[in-house]
């Protein structure tokens, strides 16, 4: 692997890889002294064009505590903020000598641009750290370990090294059209060996989604609880200002969309007993996700933040130090 | 007053072997025997004579965008690909929606003296949609404005759309249409479809244009005047037109190169020389294109040259300006899709990229027959000349062509305007009369 831009074209080798690395990474996260001398002298930088404080603090900690050095270069208080374009931008992370691009950006492709037009010459690897609405590849693998931690396993801490997500049933709900969290969700679970599940009003399905045979579609979460077993829930965040605003909105009003696709204490209860709740936070309490079934004991919310830290310190390792996948 | 000039062993629309005899301008005789001593002899030998091609769709960018194109650069282009004539879109700074600016247009083509200039003036003042400007002014000005469009934008408002298309009956005008309903619209990046969603990039759905095209074909009919639609591009477009037309609308349409050639899976690499407006659609559409250039649905292909410089293409694409430059590549990809697959003739293509551009535009001396008394507005095809097209190569100011590497099967190797070879050897030659007649 050069650099990770979506999940897409990740084969199930390399998916699986990051998420064994992932895991060994996790194991040290116990210990006294979590620091790993892996990538000492190499330099990371994140490279923020929107705000994300979350991401790049996830990302921040993953480079130190392998060691690297990181530059953090986010679009308030610098050039960005100036109309700096991403290709200058790029020139000069370049000729600091960055050994890896850690990049958020508001325009879909933005990671595949920077790998691919050439702006970076030689090893410079590019890691998306959420480009528009295309692709978030390390929040999937985050959620693809923590459910292979909680569903693949007997006893939770046995090992699942190897292991995908065959045969779960796992439902994403709500603004599909624009998150770039479900799209590489999407692709991953699908690759895993997961059984897709996506609940949303038709107005916040992708284009030709309902016609892909390889989902399954409802417009209404009772639909879907009714018509599957789920394994997990994944619970995406209502942007309330782009979803009623300026008469664009994507339905009437958020009371309404919490009456059809919100999950509560009912809803919860409808789910298998091992079924598990995630969000990619930050949560909107009330709307998408009540405070009962965000604080209940299947959810894993707080979890997901913690193995975001072991999977992109697994990634970052995986592009640095230039190991393979046996294809 | 140019040179005299003999073409000898051509084939007049590649179907008619003759030779061509140029005096003072104009087409004096079809034998090489009437040549006068001193006159220049071509040898025509398997090339192509058409009418001269005329393209009712360039964006010049002169006034006010020079770093992307000027009226010379791209009348160098123009020539070079093989046109005698362009109409020149009115979204420059300032906008062409007044005499004025569509006079300096039209003189400084005229200056140039590659190309016959043609301005179109803008529909709304400022292109702002809201206020007729002095179409009556730009159509009696030096200039002769036949074409208006907001182009670039959407004559959007129905009653708008209706006022523009009843004025310009006082003179003959027509209104072309850029099609595009500008709130299904809003923040579009690319074809609304499989791909789209898969890139993540905002849709610009069909029914956006086709929208549009119904409303405007039933107001044409309405009120009883003829309107052109700019850069057709989905196959519901081409439905539209053709129940149109069977019903007696007077509507022409027109088609881009690259909507006959690409489709939206080139935009997978996120690459902003494939972001254009309307944006590349899929196969079913190109196809569909093509079936409506045949059976004349479609009545014409233009370019809809569009030049940028690199800084506005060398980035992410949703920082990128759409379009695509496309005057020297037009007539290859033409032959490529639509003569070499048996679709139409070289006589078709002289109708397509000659006639009825020149007809629709009201370019009296433009489109004209090949024969006696005629001015000698031609352009010579060598259609067994393949080349590989190679952006940096171009003579346009810009070099953001998405056909690098595509190889075309013919070209244009000389162009004259009434009777100045313009364009011929990779030399130019600027025209040095009057006003274009």
């Amino acid at each position: 692997m050069k650099h990770l831009l979506g999940t897409q074209n990740l084969s199930r080798e390399d998916a699986v890889l990051i998420l064994d690395t992932a895991g060994q990474m996790a194991a040290t996260q116990e210990r006294e002294i979590r620091k790993l001398p892996t990538l000492r002298g190499r330099t990371v930088v994140n490279l923020f064009f929107e705000d994300s404080t979350r991401t790049r603090i996830s990302f921040e900690a993953a480079a130190k505590r392998l060691s690297a050095d990181v530059i953090n270069f986010s679009a308030k208080g610098s050039s960005l903020s100036k109309g700096e374009s991403l290709k200058d931008t790029a020139l000069t992370l370049q000729a600091m000598g960055a050994d890896a691009v850690v990049v958020r950006h508001w325009a879909s492709g933005a990671a595949q641009r920077l790998a691919e037009s050439g702006w970076l010459h030689g090893s410079v690897s590019v890691l998306n750290a959420g480009d528009g609405t295309h692709q978030h590849p390390t929040q999937a693998l985050l959620d693809a370990f923590t459910m292979r931690r909680h569903l693949m396993a007997t006893n939770l801490g046995d090992s699942v090294d190897g292991k995908g997500l065959d045969g779960l049933t796992v439902a994403i709900v709500g603004d599909v059209l624009h998150s770039r969290v479900a799209g590489s969700n999407i692709a991953l679970l699908r690759t895993l060996g997961a059984k897709v599940v996506v609940v949303a009003p038709p107005t916040l399905l992708p284009y030709g989604l309902e016609r892909d045979g390889g989902v399954s579609v409802h417009f209404t979460l009772d639909d879907a609880l009714e018509a599957h077993d789920l394994d997990a829930i994944m619970m995406l965040r209502v942007q309330r200002e782009r979803m009623t605003g300026g008469g664009s909105g994507f339905f009437p009003s958020p009371e309404e969309y919490t009456r059809l696709f919100g999950l509560d204490r009912a809803r919860m209860d409808r789910m298998p007993g091992h079924a598990i709740i995630l969000h990619p936070g930050p949560m909107n309490r009330g709307l998408e996700i009540s405070a009962e079934a965000a604080d209940s004991p299947r959810s894993v919310i707080v979890e997901q933040v913690s193995n975001g830290v072991a999977v992109r310190m697994a990634a970052l390792y995986l592009l640095l130090s230039g190991e393979e996948a046996s294809a | 007053m140019s040179a005299p000039i003999v073409i000898t062993h051509v084939s007049l629309y590649g179907d008619t072997p003759s030779d061509i005899v140029i005096v003072d301008g104009t087409i004096s005789s079809l034998t090489a025997a009437d040549a006068p001593a001193e006159a220049r002899t071509i040898d025509g030998t398997g090339l192509v004579a058409l009418p001269g091609l005329v393209d009712l769709h360039t964006h010049l960018r002169e006034p006010g965008r020079e770093d992307a194109e000027t009226i010379e650069t791209g009348s160098r282009s123009a020539a070079r690909g093989g046109f005698t004539a362009v109409h020149a879109m009115a979204n420059t700074t300032p906008t062409a929606d007044t005499a004025g600016v569509v006079e300096l247009v039209a003189s400084r083509g005229r200056e140039v003296g590659l190309v016959d200039v043609y301005p179109v003036g803008a529909v709304t003042v400022g292109l702002n949609g809201t206020q007729l400007s002095e179409m009556g002014a730009m159509a009696n000005s030096r200039a002769q404005v036949r074409v208006f469009s907001d182009d670039g934008k959407c004559v959007h408002d129905p009653l708008l759309m209706r006022r523009a298309l009843e004025y310009v009956k006082t003179f003959d005008g027509v209104i072309a249409q850029h099609a595009q309903e500008p709130r299904l619209t809003e923040g579009s990046q690319m074809h609304e479809g499989l791909v789209s969603a898969e890139l993540g990039l905002a849709g610009w759905p069909a029914v956006a244009e086709e929208s549009i095209i119904a409303r405007d074909v039933l107001l044409a009919e309405h009120v009883g005047s003829r309107v052109h639609i700019c850069h057709l591009s989905t196959a519901g477009s081409v439905d539209i037109v053709r129940w149109a037309k069977a019903r007696g609308i007077q509507v022409t349409a027109e088609a881009m190169p690259h909507h006959l050639l690409l489709t939206d899976e080139s935009a997978r690499g996120y690459d902003p020389r494939f972001k254009v407006n309307p944006p590349l659609r899929t196969q079913e559409d190109v196809d569909a294109l093509r079936a409506g250039l045949e059976d004349g649905t479609i009545d014409i292909v233009a370019t809809d040259h569009a030049p940028h410089p690199d800084e506005d293409k060398d980035c992410e694409w949703g920082a990128a300006a759409f379009g695509m430059i496309g005057l020297e590549t037009a007539l290859g990809i033409v032959q490529k899709t639509m003569v070499d697959t048996g679709r139409l003739t070289w006589r078709d293509v002289a109708r397509i990229l000659s006639e009825t551009p020149a007809s629709i535009g009201r370019d009296e001396a433009h489109g004209r027959p090949l024969a006696v008394g005629e001015p000698a507005n031609i352009t010579l095809v060598d259609p067994a000349a393949a080349w590989t097209v190679d952006p940096a190569g171009t003579d346009s100011r810009s070099n953001n062509s998405p056909f690098g590497g595509i190889e075309l099967p013919g070209r244009a190797v000389a162009t004259f305007l009434r009777g100045t070879p313009t364009y011929i050897d990779d030399r130019f030659t600027a025209l040095t009369e009057g006003a274009p007649a």
